[in-house]
């Protein structure tokens, strides 16, 4: 950080830790014991209380050591936050009707928020219109690699888009065996296999997936003893959100794993598509509700996306839109329904490759993130 | 964060589903599969049949109704004999691997149980070919000490029991009896191996020995003596005592039998003339003789085989003789053994039969001896449930009184033939309480008829068989199957048996059945697309069958049915009383009815084929719509079954094809040899084979891919369910009728039914109100409605019978569609998903049954909740919480290779379920802690009956499992003897009082400890409940 603190050195060493929170056009400073955080209630009660917003209903993020703003919701992001807050923990307050929750997520600080915003959010969510700057705006991904950062490098977390495309997602899977390390020694295990490409069909087109990949995973799910027929339901019933976890039979072509690679984003180098962000927790949320576009045909009208059920009292579409989130993940700042929810581009940029990942100033952005 | 808070387990519910749930598979019901050997006690008045079905071997044992025992060997072998130890609970199997196994019936907490206490294998000595110890026949010793092993070698070893110690100083071997015989009876291979091996019937110390050569001797056990010998010019197949041991009766492989009078004084006998009873023609062995004596004079002789090999070779017969009657019981499936019952006691002078039992293949026949013209005895249980194949089956728990009564009188007049004779085999005591309610299983067969079960308890009667078929005109001739033969024929041939696999128009199949407990309204639907609606009437009925046809494609253009042509309507038709249809719905195309569902109250029939589906009101015998649910492109589903397994054999056949000139190529430089035989040898065959072996080289592949929405068989109704709820708006509900499709559409179609008074006069109309899609297409398996307090709605006319309570119409109501793949909640009237559970994606396991199941707690009178009960593909059973969509509990039921047995399994109302473990046996299963169906019952010998204490305390400690859960199964030894508990309480007030305090004191600790003697408690409350 090119900004030094008069804290910094001694912050650390004391077992203090200066917090700068930030709301609106305000900032408060206080310091916390680094020890001791507490929890993230009381957190949230002393941010309210020393911004004098007692009732208000606020989204808690922090500027994380790679310069993402990360969202603090729960106890373990919050100490995640007091335990890397080196030397100042910034914090930033939204206001829950206000959000703008596209400012979350992967070097979210660095870059311009409006192509995410513009590729999370439909339209209707949208505040003010976006001007759209490098991406098309029917662009889809069709494939992503994810969750880089927590799985070991030979393995590969791959999301297949059968959603909006037409193309089929074309292969195949067998039984076999595979030799695994277990505290007995080698042993060979059975294990099911990816057998066959179709030409043409979305998992060999995007190069993500080859014949004799050992599948590991389905949405999240081991497949280690299950069957074949067990496994090809277990793909069809999650093949709109497909997301295989495969051993490479081809251990070159390996994500390179760069420790500068904030959140969870990776992409495979022979892939020309881009990363697409995901919450950097391990308990990523697998049931992502990519079918729940069920539709429903009333008085032989118009075809219409079945809702969700909405509790009563709490209407208003932002809070809906919140319960979602909160919902969906640990972390709730990634709407992991945003793939029903945007039927468009999702999150990707061109620049993310080429951005060095040097230690850039935070720079003021719009109404939400001010340095 | 609430899915945080969410998880880990909430110790209150998993108390509470410890008290709903529990998963036993509790007796089995029907014929055993593959029976292949018989076995009978008189003094027990038990039976035993051992079976061969592959990898399970049992010993089932019966008794009087509700006895029943299972054992299972833990070989894999099937049982060849079973033998009974006189007078004692014991009885000896022989398997097909030469091993003996001593089993018995033990009394334990008052139940008895089979249990296997030794095995053992004869050895040969050394140096001896193994044949040599082949066991050929068992004879148990009257001392009970002593088994007497008849071999190949024509030695008969000894055993002493219940050790299988070898007594081998005893053994009589074929040297020894060979050099006591008279030196004009040592021919060279007299002996071979022996076939028949019995005990003087009054002298222990005299047995008979008959060896395959003819040869027959009575061999004195003291003085190692032969007594008589006797020498037959044909091969011998058996020998019979008679019972003063005076008269000694050979049979033989070539037809004839032969009287050999014992005297005391002639050591070898001249035989009386010997007799071919279907001579002069070549004839058949006879197997197996009885010959019995009667007090009148006339004895019986009674046989099996023996008929004129060319016409007759291919009959399975068994002749009974008795004076100038005789007749030849003619099998419709291979005879295994038979049995006389006759006098139990062996002082008596006289046999004096009454019954002959017969264990054929597929059916148990008992013949009433006693009555002139031998009638059949109707088995109270073995019942053939696969006499025409089932093909579906309906159950209905709870059936009213009324119903009841009506259905039994309606059967009652069907079984007129069968003798009145009361079921002679009733050993043991029934200990099961009277079952807490009626049930009925209903199954559809192959040949259009339906068998009406009594599935209360542990023995599946049939109260009564409809029959579809004089509905339609079809090529067999109905008085074909009554056709009897002349007096004058021979032989005297007389068919017995319902075992019956030939359908005589697969069209006439029962593919679904409905059956409306309150009203007696029954709905049938079959093969070729007929619907029949039918009414129970307690009177004989001549009428026509009102016809309403169903034309699903309506205007479709362009499409051709290629499958079976629709059954052709009789005219006026007599109907006996009990089930008479007045509506038939036909159809078009008529294909096979896939889903059927009925509503008495409304008068209405609801029905779906791979086409559409349809509604018809059966009051004004009128259609209400069609709706056509094909997808266009779905050419398939249009052209029949018939093209359809063509073209699945075709695409198979292409597939091979596919994968050998795949292979051909790189075998192409290897030298001529299989190529060049390929092409010498039958085409086809060939290529089917060669596709075999070829798909075994290429690994077995699965295609992922979405479901489309061109996939075939999307149209095809999986499901349809009457509801009354709010379809339109909230302030007003009204009937509806909802159809789920295998592509994963659900269609709502309102209606509106004229109030009773003008029910006659106005039309029901119907209007289509909404049609979900769900997007991840998986075949819609059930559909459901939730009241107002998450309820399921109850069945129509339940409330009118004030069986139910009414739902609730003030909250709102909730739909539940269940998919193969999820569990969908969503609310009504606007359709907005609320809550689902994806089981295929999280299990890779897919819905194959799903019903609603009322779990009543075995704590708490009165406490019970609603649930769905589910089958999967992988064969287990789980219980999802409703409304909730909690999966609860989960136990593996069926093996996941058992597709016919997943497919026949049927759940019922209260958490129990059937499913077919052969064509012929239901397995009964139960999800329920308090509805168990399971036999218990005492069996005691003459001597353990005196000594029987009155009270049984020691058993209040222990839970008893059954002989067949003891192996593999963990659950068995939480069983809980209830009734017999009941029946110890009831003799002993204190321990009822100690009970009862104990349940008192541990409502606050419920360790595992205890939970045995709460369920003993609860038993005991359960069927004191069972006597209301």
């Amino acid at each position: 950080m090119n900004r030094s603190h008069r804290h910094g050195a001694g912050s650390g060493y004391l077992g203090t830790m200066e917090v700068k929170s930030k709301f609106g056009a305000e900032f408060r400073r206080f310091s916390l014991e680094r020890s001791k955080p507490g929890k993230f209630e009381e957190f949230y009660g002393l941010l309210q209380h020393v911004h004098k917003i007692p009732n208000v209903d606020v989204l808690v993020g922090y500027a994380d050591i790679h310069g993402d703003l990360l969202p603090i919701n729960n106890d373990d992001n919050y100490h995640k936050a007091v335990s890397t807050a080196n030397p100042l923990l910034r914090i930033f307050i939204q206001k829950k009707e206000e959000a703008d929750y596209s400012a979350f997520g992967t070097d979210t600080l660095t870059k311009k928020k409006n192509v995410l915003t513009n590729v999370l959010r439909p339209d209707n969510h949208r505040k003010k219109p976006h001007i759209v700057i490098s991406m098309p705006q029917d662009f889809r991904p069709v494939s992503s690699i994810i969750d880089v950062d927590i799985l070991p490098e030979t393995h590969r977390r791959v999301r297949l888009y059968k959603y909006g495309t037409e193309k089929p997602l074309g292969f195949y899977i067998r039984d076999g065996s595979s030799v695994r390390v277990t505290p007995h020694g080698l042993e060979k295990v059975p294990g099911i296999f990816i057998s066959r490409l179709v030409p043409g069909g979305l998992a060999q087109s995007t190069g993500l997936l080859a014949v004799n990949d050992e599948v590991l995973e389905v949405n999240g799910i081991e497949v280690s003893g299950k069957s074949l027929d067990q496994v090809t339901d277990m793909m069809i019933a999650n093949s709109r959100n497909l997301i295989i976890t495969v051993r490479p039979a081809n251990q070159r072509n390996n994500v390179v794993r760069n420790s500068r690679t904030s959140g969870s984003s990776g992409q495979s180098t022979d892939n020309s598509l881009h990363g697409y962000t995901q919450p950097t927790e391990s308990s990523f949320q697998f049931d992502e509700d990519s079918d729940e576009d069920d539709i429903i045909i009333e008085d032989n009208g118009a075809p219409q996306q079945i809702p969700k059920a909405v509790p009563a009292a709490e209407s208003l579409e932002s809070l809906a839109q919140i319960e979602l989130s909160f919902e969906s993940g640990q972390n709730g700042f990634i709407p992991s329904n945003e793939v029903n929810l945007a039927p468009g581009p999702s999150g990707t940029n061109t620049e993310s490759e080429t951005r060095a990942p040097d230690h850039k100033l935070l720079e003021e952005d719009g109404t939400i993130i001010t340095l | 964060m609430r899915r945080f808070l969410r998880s880990g387990p909430d110790p209150e519910r998993e108390r509470l589903k410890r008290e709903l749930f529990q998963f036993n598979k509790t007796v089995e019901h029907g014929f055993p599969h593959q029976p292949s050997a018989l076995g009978y006690s008189p003094s027990l008045r038990l039976l035993a049949i051992g079976t061969r079905s592959g990898a399970i071997k049992s010993a089932p044992s019966y008794g009087a109704p509700g006895v029943e025992f299972m054992g299972l060997h833990r070989e894999n072998n099937a049982v060849v004999q079973i033998h009974f130890l006189l007078g004692q609970c014991q009885l000896v199997t022989l398997l097909d691997d030469n091993s003996l196994h001593l089993w018995s019936l033990k009394v334990k907490a008052g139940v008895s149980e089979l249990q296997e206490e030794e095995s053992f294998t004869l050895r040969s000595p050394p140096g001896a070919a193994p044949s040599a110890t082949q066991i050929t026949v068992v004879l148990p010793h009257s001392s009970r000490e002593l088994l007497y092993l008849g071999t190949e070698s024509g030695d008969v070893f000894v055993v002493q029991l219940p050790a299988f110690r070898a007594l081998e100083d005893k053994t009589v071997s074929s040297d020894a009896v060979l050099q006591r015989l008279p030196e004009e009876a040592r021919h060279r291979r007299v002996f071979e191996m022996v076939e028949a091996l019995q005990e003087h019937p009054r002298d222990p110390n005299q047995i008979l020995v008959g060896y395959s050569r003819g040869l027959v001797v009575v061999w004195d056990l003291r003085g190692s003596r032969v007594l008589y010998h006797f020498l037959s010019s044909q091969q011998l197949e058996n020998v019979c005592w008679q019972r003063d041991g005076c008269l000694i009766v050979s049979c033989h492989s070539d037809g004839s039998y032969c009287q050999w009078p014992v005297s005391g004084d002639v050591q070898q006998p001249e035989p009386l003339p010997s007799y071919m009873p279907y001579g002069p023609f070549p004839c058949k062995a006879i197997t197996k003789i009885f010959w019995l004596t009667t007090k009148k004079g006339l004895p019986f002789t009674i046989f099996q085989g023996g008929m004129p090999r060319a016409s007759y070779g291919d009959r399975h017969c068994i002749s009974v003789i008795h004076g100038s009657q005789q007749t030849a019981f003619d099998f419709t499936s291979r005879v295994i053994d038979f049995t006389v019952l006759a006098e139990a006691d062996p002082t008596a002078a006289f046999d004096d039969p009454y019954a002959l039992v017969v264990l054929a293949e597929e059916e148990l026949v008992v013949i009433d001896l006693k009555v002139a013209g031998w009638p059949l005895v109707q088995p109270p249980y073995l019942a053939s449930l696969h006499c025409s194949a089932i093909t579906c089956s309906h159950h209905v728990s709870n059936i009213p009184l009324k119903l009841w009564e009506r259905v039994i009188t309606a059967g009652s007049r069907q079984s007129t033939q069968f003798s009145s004779m009361e079921w002679p085999i009733d050993g043991g005591t029934n200990l099961a309480p009277a079952p807490p309610q009626r049930d009925l299983l209903l199954t559809g067969h192959e040949d259009g008829t339906v068998r009406f079960w009594d599935a209360s308890g542990v023995c599946l009667r049939l109260l009564y068989k409809l029959s579809t078929v004089p509905v339609f005109l079809t090529d067999a001739d109905p008085n074909e199957s009554l056709h009897t033969q002349g007096e004058d024929e021979w032989p005297p041939l007389r068919k017995v048996g319902s075992f019956d696999p030939y359908s005589d128009d697969p069209r006439l199949g029962i593919q679904k059945i409905f059956l409306c407990k309150y009203s007696g309204y029954l709905a049938v639907a079959g093969t070729a697309g007929q619907v029949l609606v039918l009414e129970l009437n307690d009177e004989a009925a001549e009428h026509t069958v009102e016809q309403v046809e169903a034309d699903l494609l309506q205007d479709q253009e362009g499409y051709r049915w290629k499958g079976h042509e629709r059954l052709c309507a009789a005219g006026p038709v007599h109907f006996e009383p009990g089930f008479q249809p007045f509506v038939l719905v036909q159809c078009q195309p008529p294909a096979v009815v896939t889903s059927l569902a009925l509503h008495s109250e409304w008068r209405l029939v609801a029905f779906g084929t791979s086409h559409g589906f349809g509604l018809v009101d059966h009051q004004q015998r009128r259609q209400v719509f069609v709706k056509c649910t094909l997808h266009p492109s779905d050419q398939l589903a249009l052209e029949g079954p018939l093209s359809r397994v063509k073209s699945l054999k075709k695409s198979l056949r292409q597939s091979f094809r596919r994968i050998r000139r795949s292979r051909a190529s790189t075998r192409k430089r290897r030298p001529a040899g299989l190529p060049g035989e390929v092409r010498h040898e039958v085409p086809e065959a060939k290529t089917e084979r060669a596709g075999l072996q070829n798909m075994e080289l290429a690994p077995v592949q699965r295609k992922i891919e979405a479901r489309s929405a061109e996939d075939s068989f999307t149209g095809f109704v999986r499901t349809l369910y009457f509801a009354d709820t709010y379809l339109r708006d909230s302030s007003r509900h009204c009937p509806s009728l909802w159809a789920g499709t295998n592509g994963g559409t659900v269609y709502a179609f309102s209606l509106r039914v004229p109030p009773a008074e003008r029910r006659m006069d106005e039309p029901v109309r119907a209007e289509q109100t909404k049609e979900i899609q769900l997007m991840h297409r998986a075949p819609v398996v059930g559909i459901l409605v939730l009241d107002g307090h998450s309820v399921p709605l109850p069945e129509p006319l339940e409330v009118a019978h004030d069986l139910s309570k009414s739902p609730d119409m003030q909250g709102s109501h909730q739909l539940l569609v269940v998919s193969e793949e999820q569990f969908k909640v969503f609310t009504l009237p606007k359709v907005s998903a609320k809550l689902k559970l994806k089981l295929t994606a999280l299990e890779g396991s897919r819905v194959r049954r799903v019903s609603v199941a009322h779990f009543g707690s075995c704590r708490t009178e009165d406490y019970g909740e609603h649930h769905l009960a589910v089958l999967t593909n992988l064969g287990d059973v789980q219980v999802v919480s409703l409304p909730l969509l909690k999966p609860q509990v989960r136990f593996s039921c069926i093996r996941r290779e058992d597709v016919s047995g997943i497919a026949s399994c049927v759940f019922t109302k209260y958490g129990q379920g059937f499913y077919l473990i052969s064509p012929s046996e239901f397995e009964r299963f139960s999800l329920s802690t308090k509805w168990l169906v399971e036999p218990r019952c005492l069996v005691e010998s003459a001597e353990t009956k005196n000594h029987s204490c009155p009270h049984n305390g020691a058993g209040h400690e222990k839970a008893v499992g059954r002989a067949r859960n003891s192996g593999s199964q963990s659950d068995g030894e939480e069983r809980m003897p209830g009734p017999v508990m009941e029946h110890a309480l009831l003799n002993d007030e204190r321990v009822l009082k100690e009970i009862q305090s104990t349940l008192e004191g541990d409502r606050a600790c419920r360790s595992y400890g205890d939970w045995h003697s709460r369920r003993m408690a609860v038993g005991y409350s359960l069927s004191n409940g069972g006597g209301k």
